[in-house]
């Protein structure tokens, strides 16, 4: 290959990790993504003058039709869309690492290598589960897809049954490249390997499952890297692999479960009778009351859940911490790191309604404050606060680790109904004498509360 | 064509590269804050959509069937919708994380009291 050319990837892959090197502060954030971009852009510029290419025009077609939809998709998808957005960029990155393989076979087929076939095997079924898999994630987040877990009796050993034949036909074919049926094969039991394996994962377990198809479908661009002879894809595609690897176990931790728990044991599915125990009466509060509570507290830490999103009531939330603030209240926010459908999620949308940093707190951070606060308000979360995590050993959720706000003074729970939560847990946090519950919708109570906060 | 057999030093120097990433990765990615996770997702896509180097090639090389030069060019278009968009957002994302914005708007709102 031509020497340039391998000199831009090169700075391409330097320009990458300096720019992911800028993700770990805000403050150097965009500097360092504006640093990738442009290794980015070398990267692009120099591949067309290599010298395999004879024909442009499909190049430059192609190229300005994807660019069109990504700056429209950039500039007109809403914030509170992000984790769809995220699911559909999974899918395409997938989709373009499993047809430059695809096309490697067509083109090549038997006369290549068997370690090339192999690496070839590894893009095609990571590539082909992960586009499936992602847009099946999108259909959740979307809602064209049932949010609720969709399993059947046997899909566990029917998925090992459809992984050993595919992984069987992948050796066959490292075996004897020329065998297009075994190519074939292990292509379409990847592409059903990818609907199977994410149709049984419910929607609170989505953070999870995003950060594994961002893992995958880095992980395939690298595979192509190593198909193509070509180093920045492998080191793109490594950081992109590691990344998401990183992120789920962080988020499997964050709810203490182990992956397999997360992708094979169809969490929320079954009802836990255990735990259905009632523990008395939930105490309901109005909005003056609560408006009275707030304008008096010393300290106000929110707690945002994935209800604040469905209620896009981050902006609400950002007037009533202004006019507590004004008024003297202390205000924080409590951020669990599997609040929301994706990592960071909760983040991303205060800071869209300008909310600064400095006020989100993470889950450990703001543990040891919780006691010293007047009122702790939880704003569409259910999970990531009930105190069973921490105090039964029975529950299905025992051992994840909770924002404790029945440590505050007081809670306010923002709930649409009285029923139960995404994962039908009953939650003893509502039954708790220092908790009172604000039932409706979260925008319409908060904007109230801000109101109410007006005329103390 | 000279890549079709795997060179075992050429195998063994991509291994290399890519236990080093990985290494490299791991670094640096444990150190971004949770506060950044939904922009790291969002700007390693962008990164990982890097293929859309192969696909270039793939698309305008002389092909032995033309099925490959039609696939290449679908891979241009999904790899650069990645490109284009992952960077665009990723930046849309991280203008919105001001470290105080309150003091301003505070100032306004609070003389309703």
């Amino acid at each position: 290959m031509n020497i340039y050319i391998e000199i831009i990837y090169l700075a391409a892959s330097i320009l990458f990790v300096f720019g992911l090197k800028g993700l770990t502060h805000p403050d150097s954030a965009r500097r360092g993504m504006l640093l990738a971009a442009a290794g980015m852009t070398a990267a692009i510029v120099g591949t067309l003058f290599h010298p395999e290419i004879v024909r442009y025009h499909w190049i430059w077609i192609g190229l300005l039709i994807g660019g069109v939809i990504g700056a429209a998709m950039s500039i007109w998808m809403p914030m509170t869309s992000m984790p769809e957005r995220t699911a559909l960029s999974h899918a395409f990155g997938a989709l373009a690492a499993a047809l430059v393989g695809i096309a490697e076979y067509e083109n090549y087929g038997g006369s290549m290598g068997k370690l090339k076939v192999g690496a070839l095997g590894f893009e095609i079924m990571l590539g082909c589960l992960t586009f499936t898999g992602s847009l099946i994630a999108f259909g959740k987040l979307y809602g064209v897809v049932k949010g609720t877990p969709i399993t059947f009796k046997g899909l566990n050993i029917f998925n090992m049954g459809l992984l050993a034949v595919m992984i069987g036909s992948f050796i066959y074919l490292a075996y004897d490249p020329s065998v297009a049926v075994a190519f074939y094969t292990m292509m379409t039991l990847a592409l059903c390997f990818g609907v199977l394996l994410v149709i049984p994962i419910g929607a609170a377990d989505m953070p999870v499952v995003m950060s594994l198809l961002n893992s995958y479908s880095g992980l395939a661009a690298a595979a192509t890297g190593f198909v193509l002879g070509n180093n920045v894809l492998i080191i793109a595609g490594t950081l992109d692999g590691f990344s998401g690897f990183i992120l789920s176990v962080l988020m499997c931790r964050a709810m203490n479960r182990s992956i397999n728990n997360v992708l094979f044991g169809a969490f929320g599915s079954v009802s836990h009778t255990a735990a259905d125990t009632a523990i008395g009466n939930m105490r309901e509060v109005t909005l003056e009351d609560v408006a009275v509570q707030l304008a008096y507290a010393k300290q106000v830490v929110f707690v945002p859940g994935y209800g604040m999103a469905t209620a896009q009531a981050q902006h609400a939330v950002r007037d009533l911490a202004n006019l507590l603030e004004a008024r003297g209240v202390s205000v924080k926010f409590g951020i669990h790191p599997v609040a929301g459908r994706m990592p960071g999620h909760m983040n991303v949308l205060l800071a869209e309604a300008n909310v600064p940093y400095s006020v989100l707190y993470e889950m450990d951070q703001i543990n040891p404050d919780l006691p010293r606060t007047d009122v702790a308000v939880v704003i569409g979360a259910n999970d990531v606060v009930n105190p069973d995590a921490r105090d039964n050993p029975g529950s299905p959720i025992a051992g994840m680790p909770i924002i404790e706000v029945d440590r505050a003074k007081s809670v306010v729970v923002l709930k649409r109904g009285t029923g139960k939560g995404f994962s039908g847990l009953e939650n003893p946090l509502f039954f708790k004498p220092v908790t009172g519950m604000l039932y409706g919708d979260a925008k319409s109570s908060i904007t109230g509360l801000a109101q109410a906060v007006r005329e103390v | 064509m000279e890549k079709l057999v795997f060179d075992p030093r050429i195998l063994m120097a991509s291994l290399y590269v890519f236990a080093l990433a990985a290494f490299l990765g791991y670094q640096i990615i444990s150190r971004v804050p949770p506060l950044l996770h939904t922009p790291l997702m969002s700007a390693t896509n962008a990164l990982s959509a890097i293929s859309v180097v192969g696909a270039i090639v793939m698309a305008g090389r002389e092909n032995h069937h033309s099925i490959s030069t039609y696939l290449g060019f679908i891979a241009v278009i999904s790899a650069s919708i990645n490109v284009v968009g992952g960077f665009l957002i990723t930046d849309r994302m991280l203008k919105m994380f001001k470290r105080d914005v309150r003091v301003k708007t505070a100032d306004k709102k609070g003389n309703s009291k």
